[in-house]
Order: structure tokens, then C-alpha cells, then sequence
């Protein structure tokens, strides 16, 4: 009986979560385009439902009903398979997310994540580093040599853009003691770790910008060089699935950015999830601006940014961290 | 030391490249999009936008297309066809005239061709359909009953009617050969 409730439980908790992470997907695309065109001094979609609210649903439809075409002398099943292999590991990383206190229901402790991991920081790191095959693979598979040239921009930038991304959370466990996403929000108690590690913070966001692929980081798929880069011959839901997959992506990180450096869900007055909501809310709202700022880098700007400049400042802060750390404890 | 500034110059020249960049997009969220939103929203097209062709008339009244297939000649898709006729008087004119619009590229070589300033394009383009076959115009669908942008303009005060009287003779003219004759 007990582990039936444990079950029901977790099958709720998942449905809640994928739910609501995959909503605000399709909502995020819809302010995406309606704040970029304010950005450009256009309306955006405002034709479907009032204020075209109902537009990731027209889009929804639109991508099902498509047709999935396979090019003649694309390698089959990778292909079929690729747009799967860069959605779910975004997904997965949500289910060690915490997103509240546990909360306490007919005398029993639930917590407020799918599984309270206690390395939770690594899989997340893990599941982000999988994200490249799904973009590599559908590259090779294309048979396109613009998707090819994509895929191959997408592995080298994200392989070397995983490594400050690491780096740049040492200092913040090395503060928390502790690799569990829900620890590491307990330990910002006192003062958010933004004001403790602004560094870590920025080198954080830059890499993990890289890694979701957003201009000026958007190399793989370079509209003008590129055409679409690695996704250029996917259509209908296949097409779909690398779109969701790069804005679960992006709300993915402001969680993850609220939750390292910006407290969680801890604020005055308004209810915890609220407070996770709205510093949610903040870092897809700067990408978006940055996409409307910012041109794209040159590849070997990229790589320069970030093996000559990411890796060694984030070493030099964790290292200053530890001394500071040793010296003050 | 000079080197070392000039690097730090550099970084917070490129910073304040990029918050300018910043600045500048937000500040167009705050301002009306210059959008024209336009099923509610219809701007006056110029004059001479080419849009749907029609046929006009001349100042009396009477068509002004003399089937001289100029325009169709003139038309790189080659979407108007007539058939040319002609009246009392030998006033030419065109039995049929169709022009297919869903092969129609809105050029205005055929009103450049026209020498009777016939056919002409209009400001009108909203007329899309999903039927093909109703984008084939007959002449009955495109002539209209005014005479367009240059109303007064008359081919027919100079030229263009039979000439009355024979055509007459030069001073000294050889009789014409009949060079059927000739063959063996
Ligand atoms: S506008 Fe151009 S394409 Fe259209 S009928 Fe005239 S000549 Fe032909
Ligand atoms: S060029 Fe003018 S006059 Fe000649 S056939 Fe065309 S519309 Fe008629």
C-alpha cells in the first residue's frame, strides 16, 4: 500500500513536471517571437486567439500534421533517432531540479522534486554533455554537408564549452559542500551565491549559453552560412523535438541559474514557487535580448572565447575560492 | 604599462559596443512597432502599382483595344490570348481577350507595349483564390468603362481607321508586279 502511494506519487510528480516544463515551451516560443518583434519594431504573432495566445497550439498542429521526410541518403534509424537523443536529455535533467521545500501532505514528507538526487549538479552536467549526440548525429545522418559542417561545429563547440561550464560550478559546491541541487539552495540562506561568486556567475551564463546553442553562440545551425546547420533537412515533429529541445534548454537554465546562484525559491511575500517562476523567467527573457542584440561570433572567435579566456579565468576563480576558503573558513 | 592600457581600452571599448546594443533593442520595446496590420489596416497604393489589368475605353465611349496582339507579344509568361476582328469602317477590335492572372507576373511590359494605352494595370492585387481556373479574365471581366490613367488620349483621332477613297498613287508609279506570274 505504501509503495503504491510512493508510485502515485512519482507518476504525479512526473506528469507535473513534464507538463508544465513543456507548456512553458511552447509559451516561451510564443514570447520569443513576440518580444523579439518588439525588439524589432514588429508585432509578432497576433493573428491566432487574442494577442495570439493560441499559437504554440496552431504551431503544435501544424508541425503533427506535416509530413516526416526522411532524405534518400540519410542513414535511416540515426536520423529517425537523433531528434530524441537532444530532447531527452534536457528532460531528464528536470527530474533532479527541486522546485520547493518538501512538502507535507496526510503526515507524509514529499519532496518537491522527482528525485532528490544527491549528485544531482554532475547529472545535470552528464545529461548536458549527451545533449551534443542528439546535435552531432543528426548532422552525420543528414547527408547534407551543410547539416554535416553543422554537427561538426555543434560537438567542437559544446565539447569545449562543457568544460568551463563544470569549472565554473566549483566554486559554487565548493561554498555549498555539498553536489545536491536542494542543499545547494539551503546554503544560499544567508546571501545569494550571485553576490558571493559574480564571476562564476557570468562565466555560468556564457557557457551555458554556448551550450544551448543561442546567438551569439547559434554556430550549428547559422542561418546565413549554414541554412538551418544540423537540423536543415528535419521537418514536422522531428523538427519540432530539436525546437523543444533547445527551449526546455533554455528554461532548464533558468532554473538552474535561480537555483545555483539566485537562491531558488527563497524570497519575501510571495509563495516559493512564485519566487522560482519569476528567476526562472529571467534568463530566457536575456537570451532572447541577446539574440536580438547581439551578431553571431565567428568560429574562431568562439573558440577562442572560450579555451583562451572561459577555462583559465574559471580555473583562477576557483582557485582564489579555495585559497579564500582555507584561509577563511 | 602603455600596452596594458591599451588592452583595458580595448575591453571597455567592446563593453560599451555591447550595452549600446542592448540599449537600443529595449529601447524599441517601449516604442510602437511601425508595423501597418493590414486586413484592418489598407494603405492607398500609388498610382502606377501593377496590380489587376483592365481594358479601357476610349473618350467616346468605345473600346480602345485593337487586337494587335502587341501586348501578347510583349507578355514574357505569355498569359493573354485574343482573337482580333473587325468592325464597320475597319475599326479592328478583339473577339475574345483572356488573360490567365495565375500565370500573370504583374510586369507591365504589356501596357508598355500597348500603343493604344488599352491595357493597363491597376493598384488592385487582393484577389487571390484557390481556384485556378478562376484567375482565366475574359474580356467581359476586364473591361471597364473609363479610360483609365489618361483618359482623354484617342488612338483613333490619328490613326487606325480604314482609309476612304482608294490609297491613291505617286506621281510616275510603276503598275505592281504580280509576282505569282513568275513562277514557273
Ligand atoms: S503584366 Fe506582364 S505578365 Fe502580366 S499580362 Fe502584362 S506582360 Fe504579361
Ligand atoms: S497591345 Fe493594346 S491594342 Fe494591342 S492587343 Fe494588346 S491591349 Fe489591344
Amino acid at each position: 500500500m505504501n509503495m503504491l502511494l510512493g508510485v502515485a506519487v512519482m507518476l504525479g510528480k512526473m506528469a507535473l513536471v513534464l507538463g508544465v516544463v513543456l507548456t512553458a515551451a511552447a509559451y516561451l516560443v510564443l514570447l520569443e517571437r513576440k518580444l523579439l518583434g518588439r525588439m524589432q519594431l514588429r508585432y509578432g504573432p497576433n493573428r491566432v486567439g487574442f494577442f495570439g495566445l493560441l499559437q504554440p497550439l496552431a504551431d503544435t498542429v501544424k508541425m503533427l500534421l506535416k509530413e516526416d521526410t526522411v532524405p534518400e541518403g540519410a542513414d535511416r534509424f540515426v536520423y529517425l533517432a537523433a531528434p530524441a537523443l537532444a530532447a531527452a536529455p534536457v528532460l531528464l535533467s528536470f527530474a533532479v531540479v527541486p522546485f520547493g521545500e518538501p512538502l507535507v501532505l496526510f503526515g507524509r514528507s514529499i519532496p518537491l522534486v522527482v528525485t532528490d538526487l544527491n549528485v544531482g549538479l554532475l547529472f545535470v552536467l552528464a545529461m548536458s554533455s549527451l545533449g551534443v549526440y542528439g546535435v552531432a548525429l543528426a548532422g552525420w545522418a543528414s547527408d547534407n554537408k551543410y547539416s554535416l559542417l553543422g554537427g561538426i561545429r555543434a560537438a567542437a563547440q559544446m565539447v569545449s564549452y562543457e568544460i568551463p561550464l563544470a569549472l565554473s560550478l566549483v566554486p559554487v559546491v565548493m561554498l555549498a559542500r555539498s553536489l545536491n541541487l536542494s542543499e545547494i539552495v539551503a546554503a544560499q540562506d544567508k546571501c545569494w551565491f550571485l553576490f558571493m561568486q559574480p564571476v562564476s556567475f557570468a562565466l555560468f551564463l556564457l557557457s551555458a549559453m554556448a551550450e544551448s546553442r543561442r546567438i551569439p553562440f547559434d554556430l550549428p545551425e547559422a542561418e546565413n552560412e549554414l541554412m538551418a546547420g544540423f537540423h536543415t533537412e528535419y521537418s514536422g515533429m522531428r523538427f519540432g523535438l530539436f525546437f523543444l529541445g533547445e527551449y526546455m534548454n533554455m528554461i532548464l537554465l533558468g532554473l538552474l541559474v535561480s537555483i545555483f546562484f539566485l537562491g531558488g525559491w527563497r524570497g519575501p511575500l510571495l509563495p516559493p514557487l512564485v519566487w522560482l517562476g519569476l528567476k526562472t523567467f529571467l534568463v530566457p527573457v536575456f537570451l532572447i535580448w541577446t539574440r536580438a542584440s547581439l551578431p553571431r561570433l565567428r568560429y574562431d572567435q568562439l573558440m577562442a572565447l572560450g579555451w583562451k579566456v572561459l577555462i583559465p579565468v574559471a580555473l583562477a576563480n576557483a582557485l582564489v575560492t579555495g585559497a579564500v576558503l582555507v584561509l577563511w573558513p | 604599462m602603455s600596452e596594458k592600457s591599451g588592452f583595458w581600452r580595448e575591453i571597455a571599448r567592446g563593453a560599451a559596443g555591447l550595452a549600446g546594443s542592448y540599449r537600443e533593442t529595449l529601447r524599441h520595446v517601449f516604442e510602437a512597432p511601425i508595423t501597418e496590420q493590414y486586413p484592418e489596416y489598407k494603405r492607398v497604393l500609388p498610382e502606377r502599382s501593377r496590380g489587376r489589368i483592365i481594358l479601357t475605353r476610349s473618350p467616346d465611349g468605345q473600346e480602345r483595344c485593337v487586337a494587335c496582339y502587341l501586348c501578347s507579344g510583349a507578355c514574357p509568361v505569355n498569359c493573354i490570348s485574343m482573337q482580333s476582328a473587325e468592325g464597320p469602317g475597319g475599326r479592328r477590335y478583339a473577339a475574345w481577350f483572356r488573360i490567365n492572372f495565375a500565370r500573370c507576373i504583374y510586369c507591365g511590359l504589356c501596357e508598355e507595349a500597348c500603343p493604344t494605352l488599352a491595357i493597363q494595370l491597376t493598384p488592385e492585387f487582393a484577389f487571390s483564390g484557390p481556384d485556378l481556373a478562376a484567375f482565366v479574365f475574359e474580356k467581359e471581366d476586364l473591361l471597364v468603362d473609363h479610360g483609365g490613367k489618361d483618359s482623354e488620349y484617342d488612338f483613333y483621332k490619328h490613326a487606325g481607321v480604314a482609309v476612304e477613297g482608294g490609297k491613291g498613287s505617286h506621281l510616275d508609279e510603276d503598275e505592281p508586279i504580280d509576282v505569282r506570274t513568275l513562277l514557273p
